[in-house]
């Protein structure tokens, strides 16, 4: 039972000449309950534009984009998105930012902030509560965006390259992380990323788009078993052999899109 | 409270600041003794007071205004009367000029029609509409008001709008998947986002308000530091309109004092490095 399914998807946006710029082209792809499926592409090729449509915040320009059987018109229920940027309120607390979601759908102060508090706990931040956004690390803000989605219980997690800006060790400490919370949900989640790496460590399915304007090329099922650790599962013959495989259908993208963006900028 | 706590520790520091700190008074002190010294002088000894005046002279009509009374009555009646006119004009002029800034600045159609003549009104020079003030609202407090909240408006007006124009899309966009209503998303992510934009012009605004009660009375009016000046003028008694510029000064940076009492309270949730820059 698919929760999330795109059926030719297209997105334009006006451009800067007058001439209308295809961001995504034809987006044919499903994903069940449940389900961990990866988005990787060059970078720059639109990815994030596929969560735009999910997510209701964008509409699509053609084709369909249906959430829990019904197509998307504003924000569907049970959606979380995590952004690539940080999307913190910088003028409130841990605890705060946290009760943000609770606080916007009715619920009273007291208990907004206590339901936020088991989140707070659950990602390793409860000596923290108190301090302000500026006051952490980079870690530990995606750690308050994970727990300001999660207080939510989505049932649909979209990830716009959330580790893309942390270093190599927090951000496999963050992904095993994120792999730990979801576990209990059942929440299908779309996890955009450049890094075929992480792609593959995180996700049930792979995949892949090509270079700008960006359509579905391939999916790859990635038959890992969970619960997954994602630095020894990187040194496992499987996921060697699945990088090979989703590599050499992903690189010819890459090569496009550099040539591409060396044209443009010669 | 947690910034502190967090803070990297400053006790090494803390000698050398004070040092530095002392060295800074100094040198301010210095330059305003030799600054009114100086000016003591010449006026003691080449030029004449009776047009320059000088520091010896205004103190006395500072003592005497403040011991004897002013020619209008008691000078804390004239303080009275111009803190009242300030204080409501910009109370008055910011609280428009914030609702209205933030109205238009998340209402791209409003705003486009609206721009030229906010473009316009903001080129009229607004401090001779006291003249017209006096004449609609007679020689009281309202014309005074009227005069301080035009001078304000502008002035938050534009950095509302513009604090507002620039709130973060992740911010509204992340509020609205975690559930906001568009009220929602102005009360809890526009306003705060802006309120650093709008604390920047209030301080500028508040030394409006003070020029727009002032130059109010000084257009015509029966008491405020304005008359005082204005009198002073009438009499060539260039002593009374330093005095009274004095105690307009005083007044605008204790209030100054105050709002950024009240910023640092609202604006706690910054980094120390932002509000340092401006403490410094």
């Amino acid at each position: 039972m698919s929760v999330i399914s795109l059926r030719n998807a297209t997105k334009r946006f006006p451009g800067t000449g007058g001439e209308p710029h295809t961001a995504v082209r034809d987006l044919t792809f499903t994903v069940d309950a449940g389900e961990f499926v990866a988005v990787v592409g060059p970078t720059g090729c639109g990815k994030s534009t596929t969560l735009s449509l999910v997510s209701g915040l964008e509409p699509a320009s053609s084709g369909e984009v249906d959430v829990n059987g019904e197509p998307v018109r504003g924000i569907p229920d049970g959606v979380g998105y995590m952004f690539q940027s940080d999307a913190v309120l910088p003028w409130r607390s841990v605890l705060d930012n946290v009760a943000a979601g609770p606080r916007f759908r009715g619920l009273g102060k007291q208990q907004a902030r206590e339901k936020a508090m088991v989140w707070v706990e659950r990602v390793g931040l409860a000596a923290f509560a108190k301090y302000y956004p500026h006051q952490l690390s980079g870690g530990m803000r995606k750690r308050v965006a994970l727990a300001q989605t999660l207080v939510n219980e989505p049932k649909i997690m979209l990830m716009d390259e959330p580790f893309s800006a942390l270093d190599v060790q927090t951000r496999a400490l963050m992904q095993d992380e994120l792999l730990r919370l979801w576990a209990g949900t059942g929440a299908a989640v779309i996890f955009v990323t450049h890094d075929l790496e992480e792609a593959i460590a995180l996700a049930d399915r792979v995949v892949v788009m090509t270079s700008s304007p960006a359509t579905v090329k391939a999916i790859f099922d990635v038959p890992l078993p969970r619960p997954r650790d994602v630095e020894e599962i990187r040194l496992t013959p499987e996921f060697v052999a699945a990088y090979r495989e989703i590599w050499d259908t992903l690189r010819e993208e890459v090569a496009r899109a550099r040539a591409e963006a060396m044209g443009r900028a010669s | 409270m947690q910034a502190e706590t967090l803070a990297p520790p400053v006790l090494s520091t803390g000698s050398v600041r004070r040092r530095r700190l002392g060295k800074l008074w100094g040198v301010r002190v210095a330059v305003v003794v030799v600054w009114l010294g100086s000016w003591e002088l010449t006026a003691s000894h080449w030029i004449d007071p009776f047009f320059y005046s000088k520091p010896t002279l205004i103190w006395e009509r500072l003592v005497d205004w403040f011991t004897e009374g002013t020619a209008f009555g008691s000078v804390w009646i004239q303080i009275a009367t111009t803190l009242q006119e300030a204080v409501l004009g910009f109370i008055i002029g910011a609280i428009g000029g914030v609702v209205l800034g933030i109205l238009l600045g998340r209402a791209r159609f409003a705003a486009d029609v609206a721009a030229p003549f906010i473009k316009a009104a903001n080129a009229v020079p607004r401090i001779v509409l006291a003249s017209l003030f006096v004449i609609w609202f007679g020689l009281g407090l309202t014309s005074k008001v009227a005069t301080a909240v035009v001078l304000v408006f502008f002035a938050v007006f534009f950095n509302a709008f513009q604090g507002a124009r620039e709130v973060d899309r992740n911010l509204v966009n992340n509020a609205r998947i975690l559930g906001a209503s568009r009220s929602q998303v102005l009360t809890s992510i526009v306003v705060p986002s802006a309120t650093s934009w709008i604390f920047a012009s209030l301080h500028a605004a508040f030394g409006f308000a003070l020029i727009g009660a002032v130059v109010g009375e000084y257009a015509g009016a029966d008491k405020g530091l304005g008359l005082l000046i204005a009198n002073a003028q009438g009499t060539f008694d260039a002593a009374g309109i330093y005095a009274g510029m004095i105690i307009t000064t005083v007044i605008a940076l204790l209030a100054e004092w105050l709002l950024t009492l009240l910023e640092n309270r609202l604006l706690r949730w910054r980094p120390p490095a932002l509000q340092g820059a401006e403490n410094a």
